[in-house]
């Protein structure tokens, strides 16, 4: 079985989210960047698949030169060769844009199955895996918990939970899923492995590497623009609640919760 | 000249969903805010009786897609018959639910369409004719208002339980026609093969309107219990922080958070969660908080409309007899 993982970058969570000047981005200067924690769930899930059945993992992703480090992670967890779409012009695309580039990649290569994350915790948007399939003519099975390839590696059972219930969908492949939480628990690169990722081959690719029109990507070709960032609307410092004893402090809570919010 | 205002309700079981209502009731202010008619395009099996209603709460003109392949969703069927919809239309807004089902559709079918969209939006308007949209990024740790270039229709999703339902008005009757389409069986390529519903019973955190939630004071699994006897009390869905989810004590669809859900809710009880930001992340827009926790230090009093600086053990219990009182 041949698996593609489609990872991307993200600023750690622990991160304080800071608007820059131009009001448009955010504070990069003292970002800790990691790998998007729901495509780490991808990235291992292609890993046991290919445990299972053989076969090559490839991680496919679109970014600056320091998306390489989340990159070799990947192959130190034991993917096996990755290649980074790496072009200035590319910078601040939309994900449409952004699935063009990572789809002319992954179009010339032999796979199964393609995994991303459910979203990225940065723009939250869960665009870029749909997209993806779409110009790649393939089912999308999104936010998935469970994965079962059939023994003969020509269909996939997944599950889903939606509101109030779990899904179970059956799909051929080739198939792109996008990876939840709770799928898996991803493994940490051993010694070994993080040698060994040294050496696994890592492209670097242009656009026109790519045959792709520069014109068509970046922030002058988005089709979603942002014309502003504020901070989240600031909350009230609110009331801390009066009692004696924990009883008071209750029925006290229940009463302000009733007559004052209204919420009860 | 793209013109007039699409919405697309969810149906689940020949039922309309709650979403459906907020997005007809947000799709009409757009609307009439454009002075453009709103339509609603309803797909489902036997779902034609559903179309009054959709007119109630404001929708112009009900298109209804009724076909067995699109009684349960799947991305591969709808995906045509609204792109189909929306060709012979040319609406100049799309707008879905961001539920779980219309993020996934509304991902495929911007893409299928070669559209912007703004997915999970939590405020719209219109400036100079043009769809604005206001949506949380980084979990919520900044509002990003966004807009559209060369994106005909201009498509959003609207995350639940936050745009306001309009009062049903009986006496408004939509023109309900039949939606064209050509649905073709070799592009249904996947199958739902099992729905197992939810014990529990209660509203998914992502839509819930009161939410009662456990953090690592709860110290075990057990102790959830106390919680849950309350959210049945209340009406409330039970949620957690990361700390409660890693430990093993609820499960990953509990977890509110920037790795969780982001949820938005008229009341969100934190109990036993010193609030680090990202699962403030998850629950900053909820309309009144509530923390319990014995740390007077602890980060979420900072949130709180109201705390309680005590023991959660102590405190829920008679918090949930109180209550009974105002039921």
């Amino acid at each position: 079985m041949n698996i593609i993982v489609c990872l991307k970058q993200v600023p750690d969570t622990e991160t304080q989210i800071r608007i820059a000047p131009d009001g448009q981005s955010i504070v990069k200067d003292d970002i800790k960047w990691v790998m998007n924690p729901y495509d780490e769930f991808g990235v291992e899930e292609a890993l046991r698949i290919k445990e299972k059945f053989g076969g090559e993992v490839t991680i496919v992703s679109l970014g600056p030169k320091r998306v390489t480090e989340s990159i070799r992670t990947a192959l130190a967890m034991g993917a096996d060769k990755g290649v980074l779409i790496n072009d200035p012009s590319a910078e601040d695309s939309d994900a449409l844009a952004t699935a063009r580039a990572l789809a002319a990649v992954i179009k010339d290569m032999e796979y199964d199955l393609i995994f991303t994350g459910q979203r990225g915790v940065d723009d939250d948007m869960g665009l870029v895996g749909a997209s993806v399939a779409e110009i790649l003519g393939i089912p999308q099975l999104s936010v998935i918990t469970k994965v079962e390839v059939s023994e003969d590696g020509t269909s996939v059972k997944v599950e889903r939970p939606v509101e109030g219930q779990t899904l179970t969908i059956e799909s051929p492949l080739p198939a792109l899923i996008t990876a939840q939480k709770g799928l898996n628990e991803p493994r940490y690169a051993s010694l070994p492995g993080i040698m060994k990722a040294k050496k696994k081959p890592l492209e670097e690719k242009t656009l026109a590497d790519l045959g792709l029109d520069a014109s068509q990507f970046g922030k002058e070709a988005r089709k979603l623009k942002v014309l502003e960032l504020t901070p989240p609307p600031q909350r009230q410092a609110g009331k801390i609640i009066d009692g004696e004893t924990p009883e008071e402090k209750a029925a006290e809570l229940a009463r302000v919760l009733h007559e004052e919010a209204k919420v009860i | 000249m793209s013109q007039g205002v699409m919405v697309v309700p969810e149906q689940r079981d020949g039922e309309l969903r709650k979403i459906s209502f907020e997005i007809v009731s947000e799709g009409r202010r757009l609307a009439d805010a454009l002075g453009q008619s709103l339509t609603a395009l309803l797909l489902g099996s036997d779902i034609k009786d559903k179309a009054p209603t959709l007119g109630h709460y404001g929708a112009d003109r009900v298109l209804v897609a009724d076909d067995a392949r699109l009684g349960t969703y799947t991305t591969d069927a709808y995906v045509p018959v609204i792109s189909e919809a929306v060709k012979a239309n040319d609406p100049a807004i799309l707008l879905l639910g961001a539920s779980f089902q219309g993020k996934d559709l509304a991902a495929r079918l911007s893409a299928h369409l070669g559209v912007g969209m703004a997915q999970d939006c939590t405020g719209f308007s219109i400036e100079d004719g043009n769809l604005i949209a206001i949506r949380p990024i980084y979990a919520g740790k900044a509002y990003a208002k966004v807009t559209f270039q060369d994106s005909w229709p201009q498509m959003a999703t609207a995350r639940p339980n936050v745009m306001p339902v309009n009062e049903p008005d009986t006496s408004r009757s939509a023109e309900i026609m039949d939606a064209e389409f050509n649905l073709d069986d070799s592009v249904l390529k996947t199958k739902v093969v099992d729905v197992s519903k939810d014990e529990s019973g209660r509203v998914d955190l992502t839509e819930a309107e009161k939410i009662v939630s456990g953090g690592r004071g709860m110290k075990g699994p057990e102790n959830f219990k106390i919680l849950e006897e309350l959210a049945d009390l209340i009406g409330a869905t039970v949620g957690a922080s990361r700390s409660a989810v890693d430990a093993g004590w609820r499960p990953h669809s509990d977890q509110v958070g920037q790795t969780g859900k982001v949820v938005s809710p008229n009341l969100y009880i934190a109990c036993g969660i010193s609030g680090a930001i990202q699962h403030l992340a998850g629950m900053s827009t909820s309309k009144v908080i509530v923390a319990i926790n014995k740390d007077p230090d602890a980060p979420i009093f900072q949130k709180a409309d109201y705390g309680v600086v005590d023991d959660l053990f102590k405190i829920v219990p008679v918090l949930t007899n109180e209550v009974k009182k105002y039921l």
